[in-house]
């Protein structure tokens, strides 16, 4: 059970001297959630497939309670702030109107999530219309701005760290697509452009803020109305920019749930093509096991957390020693001797690169040929470029010649012969199910492959096999037990559902 | 020890045709017996030559025959010896025969150990298979074939033949080459035999085990289709990665003299109090807390096993898929294999038509596994039928292990076709990529795959061993450069570039990669166009002017100049590496107001001046500053009246110029109407 969640984790290698991984170490997310309580977010209900129609409002905090839970779990260092605009009441620091940031006793408005917040969270519906209430924060004839407010009120809670230890973000969800839409003239001018200066503000001190747009059912959310250019996107992002698809339910709340990650690049990497020609890349965690929440030890006398501490010893003389520089194997009958140095000195047989080998059909990778979760790999063209297009035109002659890449993943601890497989993209209604991209599938070497299957391989006779009818029956019983939609997403593990259901409730 | 040990008798081919794969033959023939000297030191080796000059064999003392077949090492357990003798193969000088020589092998481990050790003796060849065999005394090649066969049976032999073909061989040579194939491929029929025919020195290398490891079952058991329909399995690893070995710590306390020094490490682990360094925490008073937000709950061991989720071990099917349900890259982990139980005869037939009818069908069946009684590990994953083509081998399922909802994250990426086109390829560039990925292809229809990872060997492992008995005779040796046949492991196959220059020549013209200079990191973003309002064309001018600024001082404005005020003012309120810009501009701008009506000749400066104080009062507005700019247009109407600049005042008044009121900056202490009336208030109270 005692699972070192940064070796799990550790996507490949620890290699101190990678400038990615530096960047990855120093990723904790500081994330503030404006949530829109603008009575059209209540208003406008959206179809389920089961019959329970939910409103934008509950959709959105629906999908925050979900990620939520799940931070607890797995990323309980990152912190986290729920903040209503459009609200009656006001609760901030600012003490500005319609803005109210939800929060729990013993804990900073931008905290780690708890236990308890988590549970206040999830009974937001039977207090929230009596408590904050719903409001429309932008109204003719007043100037209050309500988004506005909103966004000074988050930036003023992202003041907290530093943005080169931190990410920061702002996470906007409303069905708004032209707040300042009933106001007219001069005011609109004005209004739309402080609030845009907010907005610039804030991304200046390195905050991003993201939209999350819900869509109703009879008109698509419409960017570039206003939201564009609070969020900064022009021309190609712009057009790549898909509002969450208002049809059902389901598909909106998992769109939602992808726009909510953040994309974290595990490493950038060099992609070396043929002749000195290398195009970059960037490498992504798509999967990986989710680890039960890390283990801390506690002295159970005083619940008080204890630490570790090693001594070596040496095994002959008794002496307590610094931890000794050398490793040894004993072969021949003699210790062989190996520094640290040189051991690492083994292992790096092509560092920090991507090699191409060649090609070969599909058919040639097996099912068996598999040991670790793969990496996802998408082009940049940040600091070298053309290599978006290179990338694109191999991606695409492989899956039009059904071909896969053989390359050599060498890092400074740990190198592998990889698969490259061209994912073509998958969209269905509710978006985008598989990007578009290559994923890195780790090979074994001879040694790793075993022959189990000849161990009873029989020497005289031949071993028994099914014959057509048996053949024909089989095939029978599939078609009999056949799972129509079978996607991953169907299981949860009730390993991690179990632990954790406990100190949640 | 003695129970688990191995031997095994190297069956050498040292012919002239041999004589440049030789250095390849030494190399995974004493790598082989230097894992075993670290990981079996009691398994015994002998080995022998075929196509030697010399014959010296016990067989051809006692019955005769078996010429040219030299026993360069009768069995003995592994040594430093052995390692040194196998680096140094003497070249034989006329064409083996491996019939002979296998013969030769059996005999001595049929003396050595009669028939004893069933399962561990094991016979190795390797031949290009190119010399001729010779005719029997009496019956055919075939008969002989079937009476080795059966001898190597009754002992409880196995046969493993490494064929090397490197290039297509032609001519008369080509006879010899398919008898003795037939020959080779009979003893798999036979027999406990394998025989691999491999094309690269590299993939030589990889062809055989070089390290021995005890198949251990993880599951025995139901494979549970439906309650009433249950087979019997064997469930084993298929693959597992040979990880780099763990070295043990050294100490050097020990004194020389001591000859049974054991030179090793103990590491002690000492639980203190994090409070109090002092108070050292018995190992059992320990509790594991969990961590839950910044919360640690302590559960102690049996709190835990109450709430652990404790299935019962068994593996359920939960349904048939179609194979294109399953994304391949969403397997998780090593895999696993499936065997029908060997001693059941139904059970082999099932698994048999499962999986060829799930071949013939295209899916998968998706499986809830629980290994182990007693462990929480629950796992799903998908069986793929791996159809044996070996009518000795029974049909068999590899297991994969899928993510559950939670291990996968999902992000999201730009569709390509949606990406500008100055990031797609065009029509040439893409004809360029296709001929490329055609071109350099490591399935050529004349030769063997490369690089197939069933006879790829790890570099780095390869690199450690060989390092390892490098060491043991030079000590301060440096870690020497890569194999050059590992080599072809880890970088392309120039032989192979060089062949299809042409594809790749046309790639590398037809695209062009360009590095970047290193940018400074900067969190600041220039909106070229924040607003989709009728400010647009100013804020162009801003942004060229902005640029034109980046260049001269890097890209800070500093100061209010006279070309552009207003943009100057802008940007130095949004500056926001120093928070004393926001009154340095506002100063500035004061300034410059105060400046230009002071200047003003009869008006003339006044469009201009209300400019600047547009854009300062929208500016105070933005950072909150409303104080400022009230006392400031106080301050501005008292001194017009004073200097008889009314005029001004008139002028701002009828362009609807106010005080900043509550409603538009908190902290100002103006009502609406006061701000409203400030002006025209001023109005009549002329001197």
């Amino acid at each position: 059970m005692e699972l070192d969640p940064d070796d799990v984790f550790r996507d490949d290698e620890d290699d101190p001297d990678n400038e990615a991984l530096r960047e990855r170490a120093s990723s904790k997310e500081l994330v503030v959630y404006l949530v829109d309580a603008s009575p059209k977010m209540f208003s406008t209900k959206c179809p389920s497939e089961d019959q329970k129609d939910e409103s934008h409002f509950q959709i959105a905090t629906s999908c925050i309670l979900e990620s939520l839970k799940t931070q607890i779990i797995n990323r309980s260092y990152d912190e986290v702030a729920v903040c209503f605009f459009n609200t009656r009441e006001k609760k901030n620091l600012q003490d500005l109107n319609n803005v109210f940031v939800f929060n729990v006793a013993d804990r900073e408005f931008l905290d780690r999530p708890t236990a308890k917040f988590i549970k206040e969270f999830s009974r937001l519906e039977e207090f929230f219309m009596k408590d904050i209430g719903s409001q429309y924060g932008i109204v003719s004839g007043s100037r209050e701005n309500s988004l506005y407010n909103a966004l000074w009120v988050a930036q003023a809670l992202l003041r907290k760290g530093s943005a080169k230890t931190a990410d920061k973000r702002i996470l906007i969800f409303t069905d708004e697509d032209d707040p300042f839409g009933n106001i007219k003239g001069g005011a609109k001018a004005d209004m739309t452009r402080t609030t845009l200066q907010r907005a610039k503000d804030a991304q200046d001190l390195g905050i991003s803020i993201e939209l999350l747009p819900l869509s109703q059912l009879d008109r698509e959310f419409n960017i570039s109305l206003f939201y564009a250019d609070l969020i900064g996107l022009q021309g190609e992002n712009l057009a790549q920019f898909m509002p969450a698809a208002g049809e059902r339910m389901e598909d909106m709340k998992y769109q939602l749930r992808k726009r909510m990650f953040k994309k974290r690049i595990v490493r950038k990497l060099t992609f070396s093509v043929a002749n000195g020609v290398s195009i970059e890349v960037h490498t992504y965690a798509f999967i990986r096991p989710t680890v039960l929440g890390s283990i801390t030890w506690l002295d159970s006398v005083t619940n008080q957390p204890i630490k570790i501490e090693r001594s070596f010893i040496c095994a002959d003389t008794g002496a307590l020693m610094q931890e000794p520089p050398k490793r040894f194997q004993t072969y021949k009958n003699q210790d062989v001797k190996f520094s640290v140095e040189e051991l690492s000195e083994i292992k790096r047989v092509s560092t920090g690169q991507l090699r191409l080998l060649g090609f070969k059909p599909l058919s040639c990778l097996k099912d068996y040929h598999n040991l670790r979760p793969s990496t996802f790999i998408f082009p940049s063209d940040e600091e070298v470029i053309g290599s978006t297009r290179i990338f694109i035109a191999l991606h695409r002659s492989m899956i039009r010649l059904k071909r896969f890449a053989v390359a050599f993943y060498g890092t400074s601890s740990h190198s592998q012969l990889v698969a490259l497989v061209a994912q073509e993209e998958i969209i269905d209604s509710g978006g985008q199910v598989e990007p578009p991209g290559m994923h890195l599938i780790y090979l074994p070497y001879s040694d790793d492959i075993r022959h189990a299957e000849e161990l009873h391989s029989t020497t005289n006779a031949s071993v028994p096999r099914a014959n057509e009818d048996q053949i024909k029956k089989a095939a029978a019983l599939i078609k009999r037990i056949d799972l129509k939609d079978f996607s991953v997403y169907q299981f949860a593990n009730p390993e991690t559902l179990c632990g954790f259901a406990g100190p949640c409730s | 020890m003695a129970r688990n040990k191995e031997a095994l008798v190297l069956l050498l081919d040292v012919g002239p045709s041999m004589h440049h794969l030789l250095p390849e033959v030494e190399k995974i023939c004493s790598m082989i017996v230097q894992k075993k000297l670290v990981y079996s030191k009691y398994d015994e080796v002998g080995v022998v030559l075929f196509g030697t000059e010399e014959t010296e064999n016990e067989l051809t003392m006692e019955v005769g025959g078996y010429e040219h077949v030299v026993v360069l090492q009768n069995i003995k357990v592994v040594d430093g010896d052995l390692v040194e003798t196998l680096k140094q193969i003497p070249r034989g000088t006329v064409p083996g025969d491996f019939l002979d020589a296998i013969v030769v092998g059996m005999d001595m481990l049929i003396k050595k150990y009669s028939s004893t050790n069933k399962g561990k003796k094991r016979l190795c060849l390797m031949t290009n298979g190119l010399s001729p065999i010779k005719d029997p005394y009496e019956g055919s090649k075939e008969d002989q074939v079937n009476a080795i066969a059966e001898q190597m049976t009754s002992h409880g032999m196995k046969l493993e033949c490494v064929v090397v073909r490197e290039s297509v061989v032609r001519g008369e040579n080509v006879s010899v080459m398919e008898e003795n194939d037939r020959i080779l491929n009979l003893f798999p029929q036979k027999s406990c035999a394998k025989t691999i025919f491999v094309e690269s020195s590299t993939s030589l290398l990889g062809a055989l085990k070089t390290r021995n490891i005890s198949p251990v079952t993880i599951f025995r058991g139901d494979l549970e289709i439906s309650p009433k329909l249950k087979i019997k399995v064997w469930v084993y690893k298929k693959t597992s990665e040979e990880k780099f070995p763990t070295l043990k710590k050294y100490s050097d306390k020990a004194p020389s003299t001591d000859k049974f020094a054991s030179h090793e490490v103990k590491v002690d682990y000492e639980y203190k109090s994090v409070e109090d360094a002092n108070k050292v925490v018995p190992p059992e008073q320990r509790i594991k807390g969990y961590r839950y937000g910044p919360q640690v709950v302590p559960i102690s061991a049996d709190e835990w096993d109450a709430v652990k989720f404790k299935p019962e071990k068994s593996v359920k099917l939960l349904g048939f898929t179609d194979s294109s349900n399953i994304m391949r890259h969403h397997y998780m982990k090593d895999v696993n294999i499936f065997i029908a139980d060997p001693g059941d005869q139904n059970a082999i037939v099932a698994v048999s038509a499962l999986a060829r009818a799930m071949k013939e069908m295209h899916k998968v069946a998706i499986l809830r596994c629980v290994w182990r009684q007693g462990q929480g590990n629950v796992v799903v994953g998908v069986l793929t039928p791996n159809v044996s083509d070996n009518d000795h081998v029974p049909d068999s399922f590899y297991f994969n292990i899928l993510p559950f909802a939670e291990d996968v994250r999902e992000f999201q990426f730009p569709s390509f076709s949606n990406l500008p086109a100055s990031l797609l390829p065009d029509e040439e560039q893409q004809e360029a990529a296709d001929n490329f990925v055609k071109m350099l292809d490591l399935t050529p229809s004349d030769r063997k795959e490369m690089l197939q990872p069933d006879f790829t060997p790890n570099p780095v492992l390869e690199r450690f061993y060989n390092y390892l008995e490098l060491k043991s005779k030079h000590p301060d040796a440096a870690v020497p450069p890569l194999d050059k046949t590992l080599k072809r492991i880890t970088e392309p196959d120039p032989e192979l570039l060089a062949q299809k220059k042409s594809a790749i020549d046309s790639l590398l013209r037809h695209f062009e990669v360009k590095e970047k200079p290193k940018l400074k990191k900067s969190t600041r973003r220039m909106r070229e166009k924040p607003s989709g309002s009728d400010d647009e064309d100013n804020y162009r001018r801003i942004s060229s002017k902005t640029e034109v600024e980046l260049i001269e001082n890097g890209g800070k404005v500093e100061k209010i100049g006279d070309l552009t005020p207003v943009q100057d003012f802008e940007a130095m309120m949004s500056r926001r590496d120093n928070p004393e810009w926001v009154n340095r501009a506002i100063t500035e701008m004061k300034n410059k107001i105060h400046d230009l009506i002071e200047d003003s000749y009869e008006g003339d400066n006044y469009a201009k001046a209300l400019d600047l104080l547009v854009a300062l009062r929208k500016g105070c507005i933005l950072e909150q500053e409303p104080k400022q700019f009230n006392d400031f247009l106080h301050q501005l109407c008292k001194f017009c009246l004073q200097n008889d600049l009314r005029s001004f005042c008139n002028f701002l008044a009828t362009k609807g110029i106010t005080l900043i009121s509550k409603t538009e900056a908190a902290d100002s202490d103006v009502t609406e109407e006061e701000a409203r009336s400030f002006l025209v208030k001023s109005e009549p109270k002329p001197e």
